[in-house]
């Protein structure tokens, strides 16, 4: 965790909402969040809704028919797509943890490109293949 | 220093979550382009193929695991962001000590159910 100590978050929840103009990357910084903690709520009750498995078919069928029906389908074609993103900006963040994607530390003379451009072709790239990948599972969500 | 090692598990769980719950998602999911661990051509959560997988060693290693790494990349990516708000010391303890007992808990009912459900298999035939 980053050491907040001395730089607090003074804006509170509304400093992890807005991007102001920090750009593309920090808006991915708030759906990243947005997407873990809706991932995290469904993987708890996922837990128990899955553990009726240990009881028999019976317990089973019972279980998958209280979560059967149209909105239980969209709730978990949300919860696949938001798995598409947080997985691939996932990789992105780890990537630009290990200092891959996001270009060699030049001097910075007028005009230089800063990381941000340097690392912007890595995001779009991650979220086009987050947006592909959440349509395919899509498909199987219509059937 | 400690927090640093936290971090790096917290990418560690993310790189294991990424290859179980990857595979996790094309068996339930993607079935209909890539059709594996599902025995019987029904879907992929109806109780034959749910047993057909529950009877795996593989699958139960892979459950549990999944389960562990999940469960500390979620709370602990959860205390991350209730911990940038600058709470009291006292408070960041009880959020440290909650999270801990919740995921313990989650923990043992999660491999509680993949190990019963392996034991219901095996019998089961």
């Amino acid at each position: 965790m980053i050491d907040t100590k001395g730089r607090p978050n003074r804006l509170g929840i509304a400093g992890w909402l807005g991007g102001g103009r920090w750009g593309f990357e920090r808006y991915l910084y708030t759906l990243h969040r947005l997407t873990g903690l809706g991932l995290l709520l469904y993987f708890v009750l996922h837990i128990f809704v899955t553990s009726s498995r240990a009881l028999g078919p019976e317990s089973w069928e019972a279980a998958m028919g209280r979560v059967s029906g149209g909105i239980f389908v969209l709730g978990e074609y949300l919860v696949f797509a938001a798995f598409a993103f947080h997985a691939l900006n996932g990789i992105r963040l780890a990537l630009v943890e290990l200092g891959i994607g996001i270009g060699r530390p030049i001097e910075p003379v007028y005009p230089y490109r800063t990381s941000v451009h340097a690392q912007r072709p890595l995001a779009i790239g991650v979220m086009i293949l987050a947006g592909i990948l959440a349509v395919v599972g899509g498909f199987g969500f219509l059937q | 220093m400690r927090d640093q090692r936290l971090w790096t598990w917290h990418i560690g769980a993310g790189v294991v979550i990424l290859v179980l719950l990857g595979l996790h998602m094309t068996v339930m999911h993607l079935d209909a382009f890539v059709r594996v661990f599902n025995a019987t051509p029904e879907e992929p959560i109806h109780w034959s193929n749910v047993v057909a997988r529950g009877r795996s060693v593989f699958f139960l290693v892979s459950y549990v695991l999944l389960l562990g790494a999940a469960l500390y990349h979620g709370f602990y990516g959860l205390r991350n962001i209730v911990f940038e708000l600058n709470p009291a010391a006292a408070l960041k303890k009880a959020v440290n000590g909650v999270l801990v007992a919740a995921g313990i808990a989650l923990f043992v009912v999660g491999t509680w159910a993949a190990w019963a459900s392996f034991q219901f298999a095996r019998v089961a035939g």
